[in-house]
């Protein structure tokens, strides 16, 4: 069982809360035109690449094009999802004012609606991030990924769901913030559910005639190969961001919180901090991989503070890491096949019954470990 | 191009589909400062309908003022602004060859200086006008040359410049001096408070109060004094909240709180920055005057919290 918090005293945990929040202003008064030309160079390179990778694709009959404008088009969605999609919904860059690159106005090359995502991503998964039972984005509802998930024979399938969902994971975003289990759990007015089911319908019309109708129309002789081209990139685009995303909470080493809602009520800034910290991990790569994966390979300092540019995750890490390790707190980070790797292994255990004793190190972390504050 | 030690005009080209302006009026201009977009209100100089398309605005130097500061000092060639439509009450009747009279102070002869130049260009001329122009000095004087120039082409057109430190203060009585039958006169003035307040209370006295046309250009007034107590902002369009005191004003706060809210001028003029107050009630920070009507329209940067509201912003 974890034994590692015991060391900390209530103190503890309100000089972390006040060390992050140091860092955390430091960061956003240092923020200026340099990040703000950072961002729309990131949107000038995304719109270029899909406008280079769509004008391919019109004459993709001719296999090198299709080639070029599939990779540049599943490049160009990769960054519109992550760097800019993600990052620009949790209101990173909302510091400049800028109506076209804000939270409140952008919606996404996704299925999924902006307006539902940003209430199941930004509220819900990352207020009770990785708590059992609490943070729907802990298996996404259909995967048993945490030895304090109850079994259920559908679960030995799940190795060939995780397949599915990688493939289609825009389309199990989209489902999933229909929130249908909570719906059947009476949590949720089947009103709502049927006006989100509206919302979904109308996005997704929108963008499978996007990608599958009217660019593929537009290609002439090319119809076949550019509506294939498209497939493909959408497809390249949900296997990468399922494995980006999936390498955030689910490797060895992330815990998950053993909690009630009523638990959370005098969490102290340390405490909600040091839940952040312990629920996420990190990836290890080059400058290219980070920006691909939309900076969530800094998934520990994302999850620390999500409204803080994107581009400036990489200066924080080391002080994260540094505080980590004056107060003995477990950092975790690895390299993408390893991380992966131990991803395939957790989803493979837990399609079994327990789990719990044979891989102590998913251990859920019991309530005796206290990150609240005597107040 | 330089008019003061501290006050440019700037020309600008607006975009394809920019609605030709009405002299006197102002618009928005939003522009990045360290990556912030800051949007604010200017009056424009240049008679509209150009041949090459440009408008002018002038920007004088307010200290402390973060956009006004940047654009006299950082403003360069080839600089990308954003423009909202001109809009603004202030104008001149489209018709009619009434004398006219203008009183200016400082920066407040930009939407006069955009009637002027207006005027001159009709066919017949500038129409009886007398102007009075009021500055620190004679070097301070905003488009005093300009002026100047005007007068010396336009026999009709009087200029009656004001220098504080030639003239001493300003008051009103020097009307009478220097235009005997002001009262007998259309009049737009745009100046401080002071001098708006004093001119309204003057047009009043002598029963000719409709005659008088202003146009405000007052700065926030620091209103630690007012007292209250704020209260908690929901900003309901942009689902935030957030605590405030009694004195910040609502646009400050909201963009604290992450909302992207519109606003103008920040002073209480243009009014783009409106909202509906949903419950509650708040506090007018240039007078202090607390409103209650629900449904009403604030314009949140003059504007603070008076105890819990929710607005539809």
């Amino acid at each position: 069982m974890n034994t590692f918090l015991e060391h900390l005293t209530p103190e503890d945990l309100d000089d972390i809360g006040r060390e992050l929040d140091a860092i955390r202003d430091e960061v956003m008064a240092d923020l200026g035109e340099r990040d703000a030309a950072y961002i729309r160079k990131v949107v000038k390179v995304q719109r270029g690449l899909e406008g280079a990778g769509r004008a391919s694709l019109l004459v993709s009959l001719f296999p090198p094009a299709w080639l070029a404008g599939t990779t540049a088009l599943a490049v160009a969605k990769v960054l519109e999802n992550m760097e800019l999609g993600h990052n620009v919904m949790h209101g990173q860059w909302d510091w400049m004012r800028d109506p076209e690159i804000h939270s409140a106005t952008w919606e996404w090359d996704n299925v999924s609606a902006a307006e539902g995502w940003k209430k199941s991503h930004n509220y819900e998964h990352h207020t009770y991030t990785n708590i059992v039972g609490k943070d729907r984005d802990l298996g996404y509802t259909v995967l048993r990924l945490d030895a304090g998930q109850p079994w259920k024979p559908f679960h030995l399938a799940q190795p060939l769901l995780n397949v599915v969902l990688a493939a289609g994971f825009q389309w199990g975003v989209a489902l999933y913030d229909l929130e249908l289990d909570e719906a059947r759990k009476g949590r949720k007015p089947w009103s709502r559910v049927a006006s989100d089911v509206g919302r979904l319908g109308r996005k997704a019309a929108r963008q499978l005639t996007k990608d599958y109708v009217a660019w593929p129309l537009l290609s002439g002789p090319s119809a076949v190969p550019a509506l294939l081209g498209n497939l493909t990139a959408n497809v390249a685009r949900n296997v990468w961001t399922h494995t980006v995303i999936f390498c955030g909470h689910f490797p060895d080493g992330a815990e998950t919180f053993d909690f009630e809602e009523s638990d959370l009520d005098g969490e102290s800034r340390g405490g909600w901090y040091v839940r952040q910290l312990l629920g996420s991990c990190n990836v290890d790569g080059p400058p290219v991989m980070h920006l691909m994966s939309g900076h969530l390979s800094y998934q520990i300092e994302h999850h620390l503070f999500p409204d803080l540019p994107s581009n400036r995750y990489a200066e924080v890490a080391p002080r994260v890491r540094a505080l980590c390790e004056r107060y003995d707190l477990p950092y975790v980070s690895g390299s993408l096949p390893r991380q992966y790797a131990q991803v395939l292994r957790k989803i493979l255990r837990m399609s079994l019954p327990g789990g719990g004793e044979a891989a102590p190190e998913t251990a859920t972390m019991p309530e005796a470990i206290d990150l609240r504050l005597a107040a | 191009m330089r008019e003061t030690r501290d006050c440019v005009s700037l020309w600008l080209r607006p975009g394809r589909g920019w609605p030709a302006h009405l002299p006197g009026q102002y618009v928005r201009v939003g522009v990045d400062v360290d990556g912030v977009r800051h949007w604010r209100t200017y009056s424009l100089t240049s008679v509209p309908r150009r041949r090459d398309g440009r408008i002018a605005i002038t920007v004088k130097r307010i200290a402390g003022g973060l956009v006004s500061e940047y654009l006299v000092s950082h403003a360069r060639r080839g600089m990308v602004v954003r423009l909202a439509p001109p809009t603004g009450q202030f104008v001149l009747p489209e018709e009619g060859d009434d004398a006219l009279l203008f009183v200016t102070a400082g920066s407040g002869v930009t939407p006069v200086m955009g009637m002027l130049r207006a005027l001159a260009q009709r066919p017949e001329g500038l129409p009886d006008v007398a102007h009075v122009h009021i500055s620190p000095s004679s070097d301070d004087a905003i488009f005093g040359e300009d002026l100047r120039t005007l007068a010396g082409r336009h026999d009709r057109y009087a200029l009656h410049e004001h220098h504080d430190d030639r003239d001493r203060r300003w008051d009103v009585r020097e009307l009478d001096r220097r235009v005997p039958d002001w009262s007998a006169r259309q009049t737009w003035a745009c100046g401080p408070a002071g001098l708006l307040d004093a001119l309204g209370e003057r047009f009043a006295r002598a029963g000719v109060a409709d005659h008088l046309h202003l146009e405000r250009f007052q700065p926030v007034l620091a209103s630690a004094d007012l007292g209250g107590s704020g209260g908690r902002v929901r900003f309901l369009a942009s689902a935030k909240e957030v605590e405030t005191d009694g004195t910040t004003p609502l646009l400050v706060a909201g963009e604290q709180a992450g909302a992207l809210l519109p606003h103008g001028c920040r002073m209480g003029i243009c009014n783009s920055c409106t909202g509906r107050l949903h419950s509650g009630a708040v506090r007018d920070l240039r007078t202090g005057d607390v409103q209650h009507a629900e449904g009403q329209m604030v314009r949140t940067c003059v504007s603070a919290a008076a105890g819990p509201i929710e607005i539809d912003l």
